[in-house]
C-alpha cells in the first residue's frame, strides 16, 4: 500500500481523487455505487448566492469521445446548500468541498463568506471559468486582471484553502494562474471545460439552447495535461488537474505532468463507481512499480 | 430503493423488427435484483460502437421479481442503440438500475379502477410492465397503442393477456385510422386514470383529453440525458412555475398537472 496522502494548501486529502463540479451532484446521488469516505473529497455542484434556474432545454450534446452541456450553473443558492445539503454531506469522512460561482467580485465573496461559516468544509473552489453564463463565470476567467478582481475579493472574505478553477479559453493560462497566485490562491484546477460547438444538420440548428457549451470527456484529455504540465511550472501552489479522466493510468498522466491531486467527472457519468477503481488503479501502480509514495511521481515528466 | 450497477446477462435476443429487439437480462451470479417499480429505466452502457460515449437510457418494458429477469425494449434510432440490436444470448451487458421515479401505483386496497394506457412506438414498453402491475393489483387495464402502419404495433399478444387492445394507425392497417386520441374508446368509456408514453406530440394531445374530461394523467418523458442519476442536470422539464424539474431523477413520469403543457397550448 503506497503513501497516497496529498496536501492542498492546508487541506489534507487522504487521497489525490476527487470528484469535478456539476458532475457530482451533492456526493449522494452516488452513495448508493460507492463508499464516498474512501474519496480524497468531492467538489458538489456550482453554487452561486442567489439561485438560478440555469439555461433552456436541450443542455447536453454527446460528441466523439465526449460531450458538450449548458447547463448554466442551475442551483438553489447558497442559503439552501448551507441550510439543506450541507446537514446531508458534512459527516462524511472525506473533504466536501463546495464549488462558488458568481457575477461580480462581491458576490462571489458574498457567496465565499457563507460557505467559510461551514465548519466541515474545509475549502471552496472558485469557479471563474464556467463557459455557459453571461453575467461573470468565464468572463472573469480570461484576464489576468479578471481573474485577480475576483481572487482578491475573496480572499478577504474566506480563510480556507482557496483553489481556483482555471478556463482553457485562453491564450496563455499559465499567466492566469500566476496572476490568481499572486492575489493569495492557495491551488489552481485546471480545466473547465473547452467552448465548442454542435450543429444537427438535418435542422439546421445548435444541438444546445444558447448555440455553444463546454466540451468535457476524454477528448480534452491531451489539452488538459498539457495546459496542467505548463501551469505546474509557472507556479508554487499546488495545481489539481482534470480533464477526461476515465482510469487511472489517465490520473497518472496528470500526476506526472505535475498535479498533486486529480478531479473526475465526465466519467462518473460512465460508470458512478469509477473514482473508488482510480484510487485502487493509483495504489496498485505505484505498487508495482515499487513506488513509495504518490509524491514520487508528480511533476516527473 | 438502492440503485445498483452490474454486468447482467443476455438470457435472450429477440428481434420483434428489424430495428427492435426485446433483451430479457437476468443476473449471472443469481444475486437478487433490487425491486423495480413500473416507469423506472435503466441506464445501459454501450460497448460495441466506436461513436457512443454516454449510456444509453432504456425503459424497463417488464420485470419477473420471482424469475429474477430484466426486459428492455430497444428501438435502434442511433448508433448506440443500433449496436444493442446486435446483442446475443450469452452476451453481457452493464446496467445501472432502477432509475427515476416511475408511473403512480394505486394503495394495496383501493378500489378497483379503469386505467387508461396509451404509448406509440417504442413508448409503448413501459406500459406493458404498468399493466401487468395494475391488473395484479385487481384493476381493469385498457391499452391504446398507435403507429403509423401495423407494423408499429409491436408485443399486442403480451398487452392482450392484460386488458383490452385498442389499436389505432394512420394509414388504417390496423385498428381504427387516425391517432390514438381519434379512437372511438374515448368516447364510448370512462377511465378513472390515464397514462401515456411516447412521441411528445401524442402524449401532449393524450393530456389534453384528459384535461377535458377530468381525468388525471401520467406521461413519461425521454429528455436526452447524461447521467441518469441527477447530477448533471441536462434532462430539465419546465415545472407550471418555471422551475426545472430533473427528468431523470424527479421523472421520468410526471403528472401532467405538474407540467406547463396544458398552459402553453
Amino acid at each position: 500500500m503506497a503513501h497516497l496522502q496529498v496536501n492542498i494548501g492546508n487541506l489534507s486529502l487522504k487521497n489525490p481523487v476527487l470528484t469535478a463540479s456539476g458532475t457530482f451532484g451533492y456526493g449522494i446521488e452516488f452513495a448508493d455505487f460507492i463508499d464516498l469516505n474512501r474519496l480524497g473529497g468531492f467538489i458538489v455542484k456550482g453554487t452561486t448566492l442567489q439561485p438560478r434556474e440555469g439555461n433552456d432545454y436541450p443542455r447536453m450534446a454527446e460528441t466523439a469521445q465526449g460531450m458538450l452541456n449548458c447547463v448554466g450553473l442551475q442551483n438553489k443558492g447558497a442559503a439552501y446548500f448551507c441550510e439543506h445539503i450541507y446537514p446531508l454531506i458534512k459527516d462524511y469522512d472525506t473533504c466536501p468541498i463546495v464549488n462558488v460561482s458568481g457575477h461580480s467580485p462581491e458576490d462571489y465573496a458574498a457567496c465565499a463568506a457563507m460557505i467559510d461559516a461551514l465548519p466541515a468544509i474545509p475549502a471552496i473552489e472558485l469557479n471563474i471559468s464556467c463557459p455557459n453564463v453571461k453575467d461573470g463565470g468565464m468572463a472573469f476567467g480570461v484576464t489576468c486582471e479578471g481573474a485577480a478582481s475576483v481572487v482578491r475579493a475573496v480572499r478577504k472574505a474566506y480563510s480556507k484553502t482557496l483553489i481556483v478553477k482555471l478556463s482553457p479559453n485562453v491564450t496563455d493560462i499559465a499567466a492566469i494562474a500566476s496572476a490568481v497566485e499572486a492575489e493569495g490562491a492557495d491551488a489552481v484546477s485546471l480545466i473547465n471545460t473547452l467552448m465548442g460547438m454542435s450543429i444537427d444538420i438535418e435542422r439546421r440548428c445548435s444541438r444546445l439552447s444558447i448555440g455553444t457549451g463546454g466540451l468535457s470527456g476524454p477528448a480534452v484529455k491531451p489539452v488538459a495535461v498539457r495546459m496542467v504540465h505548463q501551469v505546474a511550472r509557472a507556479v508554487r501552489i499546488p495545481v489539481i488537474g482534470l480533464g477526461g479522466i476515465m482510469n487511472a493510468a489517465d490520473a497518472i498522466e496528470f500526476l506526472m505532468a505535475g498535479a498533486t491531486a486529480i478531479e473526475i467527472g465526465t466519467a462518473n457519468f460512465i460508470d458512478p463507481t469509477v473514482t473508488v477503481k482510480v484510487i485502487d488503479g493509483i495504489n496498485e501502480w505505484l505498487d508495482r512499480h515499487g513506488v513509495a509514495d504518490v509524491h514520487d511521481i508528480i511533476g516527473c515528466v | 430503493m438502492n440503485k445498483t450497477v452490474r454486468d447482467l446477462h443476455v438470457a435472450a435476443a429477440e428481434l420483434l423488427r428489424d430495428d427492435y429487439v426485446l433483451l430479457r437480462l437476468i443476473d449471472p451470479t443469481s444475486t437478487p435484483m433490487p425491486p423495480v417499480a413500473p416507469g423506472q429505466f435503466v441506464e445501459v452502457l454501450v460497448s460495441q460502437s466506436a461513436t457512443t460515449f454516454l449510456r444509453r437510457p432504456i425503459s424497463v418494458n417488464d420485470f419477473l421479481a420471482d424469475r429474477g429477469e430484466l426486459h428492455l425494449l430497444v428501438h435502434a434510432v442511433g448508433d448506440g442503440t443500433r449496436a444493442l440490436l446486435n446483442l446475443k444470448a450469452g452476451d453481457s451487458l452493464n446496467c445501472i438500475f432502477p432509475l427515476g421515479h416511475g408511473f403512480t401505483m394505486p394503495e394495496a386496497d383501493a378500489a378497483p379502477s379503469h386505467y387508461l394506457l396509451v404509448g406509440g412506438g417504442v413508448g409503448t414498453a413501459p406500459l406493458l410492465y404498468y399493466g401487468r402491475c395494475l391488473k395484479e393489483r385487481g384493476h381493469q387495464v385498457t391499452f391504446l397503442l398507435g403507429g403509423r402502419s401495423r407494423r408499429d404495433i409491436l408485443q399486442t399478444e403480451s398487452f392482450e393477456a392484460l386488458g383490452r387492445v385498442c389499436v389505432t394507425t394512420e394509414d388504417a392497417t390496423m385498428g381504427e385510422k387516425g391517432f390514438v386520441t381519434n379512437h372511438s374508446v374515448l368516447k364510448q368509456e370512462h377511465f378513472d386514470a390515464v397514462a401515456a408514453c411516447g412521441p411528445k406530440p401524442m402524449m401532449q394531445a393524450v393530456a389534453r383529453y384528459a384535461a377535458a374530461v377530468g381525468t388525471p394523467c401520467e406521461v413519461s418523458l425521454e429528455n436526452l440525458m447524461a447521467c441518469g442519476l441527477g447530477a448533471c442536470l441536462c434532462c430539465v422539464e419546465k415545472d407550471v412555475h418555471g422551475h426545472n424539474l430533473c427528468v431523470c431523477k424527479e421523472g421520468p413520469v410526471f403528472n401532467i398537472e405538474q407540467l406547463q403543457w396544458l398552459i402553453s397550448k
